[in-house]
């Protein structure tokens, strides 16, 4: 079936499967930021904005996103590097993986919410889980990010 | 992870009743719980281009379209202008934003998980379901109806002057599915209390009184899984009751 989308600026026209997911899809198009953690939908590594908004790829059907605005790590590059600098000046990349999903989450965060407070930012952030950092690293990043921003908490 | 062969957009929810009258296909609503199958299906049936995620209103009551997000209900000034901060509350243990943008009213409710926060929070407010072929039903007949094949398209509140609303769960971790879940609404002092996640069905209580509700539970089937033990359960349930019941006493969330 033809699924067409705009993907990260760039118009796509592709052929796909009824049962093909937004995750391998994008996947397949070389964006290799989208991440399969859980496969329950509980993760938050598969992250990508769907017409602005931050969904699960891996819950997504693929051809659910056709006419709409899909947006990765790699549509948004200069932004991921930005807060990325944060999450390794507080030590809170560690091995990494969750790192796209939690950066896609937290730049939508970030244009959703003016001046969150840290009970906000953390409801926000829930869906996004990490095995090595603890998460307080990740928050003082967060802070010190929105602070920069004039967001701060 | 589900298998399919074909992908259909319903042009009308006509359409997409008539797609799902064939067992082997399904209505996709968000996919989140029907991606945790295993299940080969002949046709998706995808409802997302019938204009279904609007939250409207009349002068009487809301109307929510069964594609209509969690997200949506958590952060639509209409519905928090009318019910404060209730389906904030029943909404934002659910996973997290992204799985809540995606999860939908309809798939909620038409699935009717008995611990579905969802369903919970709509047995008190006296809603109407809509489906393509039986037309408007209260909520509570569908939520206790067995599963047939129509399709849900839209709920509806109403606004009811003077009612006073509250949601509270318990859950072992912050994002977990809740080991109990409990509504209530109060409208001229008659106070109507859903409990949930401890049965196949939420069950929706009548009282006048906080001991009216108490004595009512306790003759409710609370089952036991790797949440909570039915003893767990049925002391939650006493717990819940009284707050909720605390909550509406201090008018804490008034409706206009």
């Amino acid at each position: 079936m033809q699924l067409t989308l705009t993907l990260n600026g760039v118009r796509c026209t592709d052929e796909v499967q009824a049962d093909t997911t937004l995750f391998t899809y994008l996947r397949e198009k070389g964006c290799l930021s989208v991440k399969c953690g859980c496969e329950t939908s509980n993760c938050g590594l598969c992250t990508v904005w769907l017409d602005e908004k931050p969904v699960l790829s891996c819950s997504v059907p693929a051809l659910r996103a056709d006419g709409k605005k899909v947006t990765t790590l790699e549509g948004l590059q200069d932004e991921a590097a930005e807060f990325g600098a944060y999450l390794a000046d507080e030590g809170a990349e560690q091995c990494g993986y969750c790192s796209p999903g939690f950066i896609m989450n937290v730049l939508a965060m970030s244009r959703e919410l003016t001046h969150p407070t840290e009970q906000e930012i953390q409801e926000y952030l829930a869906g996004n889980l990490c095995r090595c950092s603890g998460y307080q690293g990740q928050l003082r990043a967060i802070r010190k990010f929105l602070a920069a921003k004039g967001g701060c908490v | 992870m589900y298998t399919a062969r074909n992908y259909v957009f319903a042009d009308s929810p006509e359409h997409a009743w008539e797609l799902n009258q064939k067992k082997t296909n399904t209505i996709l609503s968000g996919g989140c719980w029907l991606r945790l199958g295993r299940r080969r299906y002949d046709t998706l049936i995808d409802l997302s281009k019938l204009g279904l995620n609007q939250i409207e209103q009349t002068d009487t009551y809301l109307e929510l379209g069964a594609m209509v997000t969690l997200r949506q209900l958590e952060t639509s000034p209409l519905l928090a202008q009318y019910f404060g901060s209730y389906f904030s509350d029943c909404t934002r243990h659910i996973v997290g934003v992204q799985f809540r943008n995606c999860a939908t009213l309809g798939g909620s409710v038409a699935a009717r998980f008995g611990f579905s926060d969802i369903v919970t929070a709509l047995l008190p407010l006296n809603c109407q379901v809509h489906l393509v072929k039986a037309g408007w039903l209260p909520f509570t007949q569908y939520a206790a109806m067995p599963y047939d094949r129509d399709v849900l398209t839209h709920i509806r509140i109403p606004l009811q002057k003077h009612i006073q609303v509250v949601y509270q769960s318990t859950r072992n971790t912050q994002t977990d599915l809740p080991t109990l879940t409990c509504a209530a609404s109060c409208c001229d002092g008659r106070i109507s209390l859903a409990l949930g996640a401890r049965s196949s069905r939420p069950s929706l209580l009548h009282g006048n009184t906080q001991s009216d509700l108490l004595q009512e539970a306790e003759h409710l089937t609370y089952v036991e899984n790797m949440r909570g033990s039915s003893a767990y359960r049925r002391h939650l349930a006493k717990i819940l009751i009284q707050r909720v019941c605390t909550c509406l006493e201090g008018g804490q969330h008034p409706c206009s």
